[in-house]
This record gives C-alpha cells, sequence and structure tokens, in this order.
C-alpha cells in the first residue's frame, strides 16, 4: 500500500510525464521557461492547483452528478486559480506582471482537467492529492529542465545568477540569442521527447 | 480605422497565438494530421473567438471594473478578482448556444464544427484572446477586430501545420522522434519563419 502511494508521486515524473509522453499542457510550459525564476514560479502554481483541485474533487466526487462534472470541475479549478492569482499580485507583483496571463491559463491546462476527469473522479482523496502532487511535479520537471537550458546558454546565468560571463560583460562567453527567442522551447522540448522515447521505446509513435 | 486594421495584422501575422505565444498548443498538435479537420478546427476557433472576445469585453467593461457598477448604485464596487471564473463561464455558455443554434440551424456546417466545439471550452487560446483583451484594455470595437485577428492566426497556423505534416508521412526521421517530436520541429520552424514578419 506504502508502494502504491509512493509510485503516485513518483510514476508521473519519468515513466508517464504529462508534458513528454502524453502532450498535455504544453502551452505555458514553452512560454514561461526563458528564465528560470518564473518557471519555478508558475511549476509551484501548477503544483499546488492540480494537488488542491484533485482532492477537492475527489471529495465531493460522489455528490457531483454526471452531466454536469466538467462544469463542477472548471469551478474548482478556476477558484484555485483566482487564488493563486490574487496572491502572486498581492506579494509578488513583478513576478505576476511577467508571468502576465500565463497564471490564469492555468484553468485551461489540460494537466489539471485531465487529472480531475482521468484519476481524481475515481479515486479517495489522498491519493488523488498525492497524484496531483506527482503530476505538478513531472510538470515541473520538464520546465525546470527546459529553462535550464534556455537560461545558462541564453543569457549565461541561472536564476539571475552569472555563471558564464558574458562578453558584455568583459567575460568570454557568447551567448546563444536563438534560446532566448520563443521558439527554442519547441527544439529543445523536441529533443526532450526524442530522448524519452529513446529510452523507452514503448511510447515510440507507430505509422 | 487604421488602427483596427493595425490589430488585425498585428495579431494575425505577429502576435499569432500559437506561434508566439503557445496558445491552444494541446489542440494545435493533437488535430492537425489532416488538412480537412485543421480547416474544421480552425475555422470553430475563428467563430468562437469573433463572439466570445467581445462579449467578455462587454463583460468587463459592464459590470467588473471598478465604477462600472455605478447604474446599480454602486459605484466602488471592484469585481475584477472574478475576471477569470466569468470568462470561462461565458465561454462555456456560447459554446453550448452556438453548438445547440448550429444544430437546429445549420446542420452542414455542425457536421464540420460541431465535434471540435466542446473541445474548445478549455482550449488556452480562447480564453488566452479575453485574458489579452483585458489586459491591453481594448474598446469594444478594437476586440472585435482582435477576435477577428487572433482566431484567424490560429486557422492560418493549424492549416498550414496540417499541411505540412500530410507531407511527413513520406519522410523517414529517428523512431523515437516520430510522430510527436517532428511536429514540435515543424511547428518551431514554423514560429521562426513567422518572427520574420516581426521585423527582428
Amino acid at each position: 500500500m506504502k508502494d502504491r502511494k509512493r509510485d503516485l508521486l513518483l510514476r508521473s515524473i519519468i515513466e508517464r510525464n504529462p508534458i513528454a509522453l502524453l502532450v498535455l499542457g504544453i502551452c505555458s510550459a514553452l512560454a514561461v521557461t526563458s528564465q528560470m525564476q518564473t518557471a519555478f514560479v508558475m511549476s509551484v502554481c501548477v503544483t499546488l492547483v492540480v494537488a488542491c483541485s484533485s482532492c477537492i474533487i475527489s471529495l465531493v466526487r460522489a455528490q457531483i452528478p454526471n452531466s454536469v462534472r466538467i462544469g463542477v470541475q472548471i469551478t474548482v479549478i478556476a477558484t484555485l486559480v483566482i487564488l493563486v492569482d490574487q496572491v502572486l499580485k498581492a506579494f509578488y507583483f513583478d513576478l505576476a506582471k511577467q508571468l502576465s496571463i500565463y497564471i490564469g491559463l492555468i484553468i485551461t491546462n489540460c494537466i489539471v482537467m485531465g487529472r480531475a476527469e482521468g484519476f481524481a473522479m475515481s479515486n479517495p482523496p489522498l491519493n488523488s492529492f498525492l497524484d496531483g502532487i506527482g503530476n505538478g511535479l513531472g510538470y515541473g520537471f520538464v520546465l525546470m529542465s527546459v529553462s535550464f537550458i534556455r537560461e545558462l546558454f541564453g543569457s549565461g546565468t541561472l536564476f539571475g545568477w552569472e555563471v558564464l560571463p558574458l562578453t558584455t560583460n568583459g567575460g568570454w562567453y557568447v551567448r546563444n540569442g536563438l534560446l532566448l527567442l520563443p521558439v527554442s522551447a519547441f527544439f529543445i522540448i523536441a529533443l526532450i521527447i526524442w530522448l524519452l522515447r529513446t529510452i523507452d521505446p514503448v511510447q515510440q509513435e507507430k505509422d | 480605422m487604421t488602427q483596427y486594421l493595425d490589430i488585425i495584422i498585428r495579431s494575425l501575422f505577429i502576435e499569432n497565438l500559437p506561434l508566439s505565444f503557445f496558445l491552444g498548443m494541446c489542440t494545435f498538435l493533437a488535430i492537425s494530421k489532416k488538412v480537412k479537420s485543421a480547416v474544421g478546427l480552425g475555422a470553430a476557433v475563428l467563430v468562437l473567438m469573433v463572439i466570445t472576445v467581445p462579449v467578455n469585453n462587454l463583460i468587463l467593461t459592464r459590470l467588473l471594473e471598478p465604477g462600472a457598477l455605478a447604474w446599480a448604485g454602486q459605484p466602488d464596487m471592484d469585481l475584477t478578482f472574478l475576471g477569470l471564473l466569468t470568462y470561462i463561464g461565458v465561454i462555456a455558455a456560447i459554446v453550448q448556444v452556438l453548438e445547440m443554434t448550429l444544430d437546429r440551424f445549420m446542420p452542414a456546417l455542425y457536421g464540420t464544427l460541431g465535434i471540435f466545439l466542446p473541445l474548445l471550452t478549455v482550449n488556452c487560446a480562447i480564453l488566452g484572446g479575453s485574458l489579452f483583451m483585458v489586459e491591453r484594455k481594448y474598446s469594444f470595437a478594437e476586440s472585435i477586430a482582435y477576435g477577428l485577428g487572433a482566431g484567424g492566426g490560429f486557422f492560418l497556423a493549424v492549416v498550414l501545420l496540417a499541411g505540412i505534416r500530410e507531407k511527413l508521412e513520406y519522410a523517414d526521421p529517428p523512431a523515437g522522434l516520430r510522430g510527436l517530436g517532428m511536429t514540435f520541429i515543424c511547428a518551431g520552424l514554423m514560429a521562426l519563419a513567422f518572427m520574420g514578419l516581426g521585423g527582428f
């Protein structure tokens, strides 16, 4: 039983990663990854929302009529996202400005809906909560890897700290401007998918 | 007049929703295997954007903004924090009404668009369009132009990607890249091309 709980938490990180293997929730994954800081905040927000919404939906799953379940799920998720949004705006206004509309778009992030519909509706609250945390971590893992590559090679910094001294500041590293552009996220995710599918050939698509 | 044209051109090419803001990616990647279904999806997004963005604009300016409730004797009321919940509710309601109307009066069109409509309730591009409208403080007329441009931009991008993917069936990429991986790379190259239109 204990193993099952650990499995719920960990399987979403590599083996059932929501972004790379199930292709859910990529919109925000691509847009906020040019700096590690924004990617980190985004991962924390998504993890919180997906864990809490799964838990709440699982608590009331017996009461939800089947025909309006999507509406109920969206209401729960939207309420949580409003909470996160208001907290960010109150305490970290600069970050909230940088993330602009992407916090609001957590509502339509398919990972959150997918877990609510696919897992929380048929499992007890604690398991749903763990599954939510696990999926949030899987999402965060991809976000952090992409933003690590983009920030390190794109601007020579990590979390804003200078790691590779740039030529513009008298160092030796010439920054790679492509990685600062949004398009580089497409290529990096494609490479991550390639890597994960080479490690685990079961996931490869057949013709 | 030029200001509206400017918004349309800008949202159509330079600030293309899927290719430069990555909105609506899930459906963008999932339903772009065949040009025919991509056209259906694109048209559904376009129709929905043209309706939802102006409607949400009206709701924002008449109900939610500080001072908007002055007609009800509540000039100090600020309901903007309810924005997210309201927009998604409005979008869901419009999808439902549109579906019923099409089914009743235009069955042929319903056949093409019908299957995509429910899917679009939780599409980031649709909600994103409304949120950009709020963030950029568009007026009512400007939000119609924006809905038109942003929806048209999605249509353009998804049909182009589907065209490329149909040809890709004859390519022979490494096994791990087949399907999704190649689609990402193509979308990336398309985004690069679209950036050129911005005049970098």
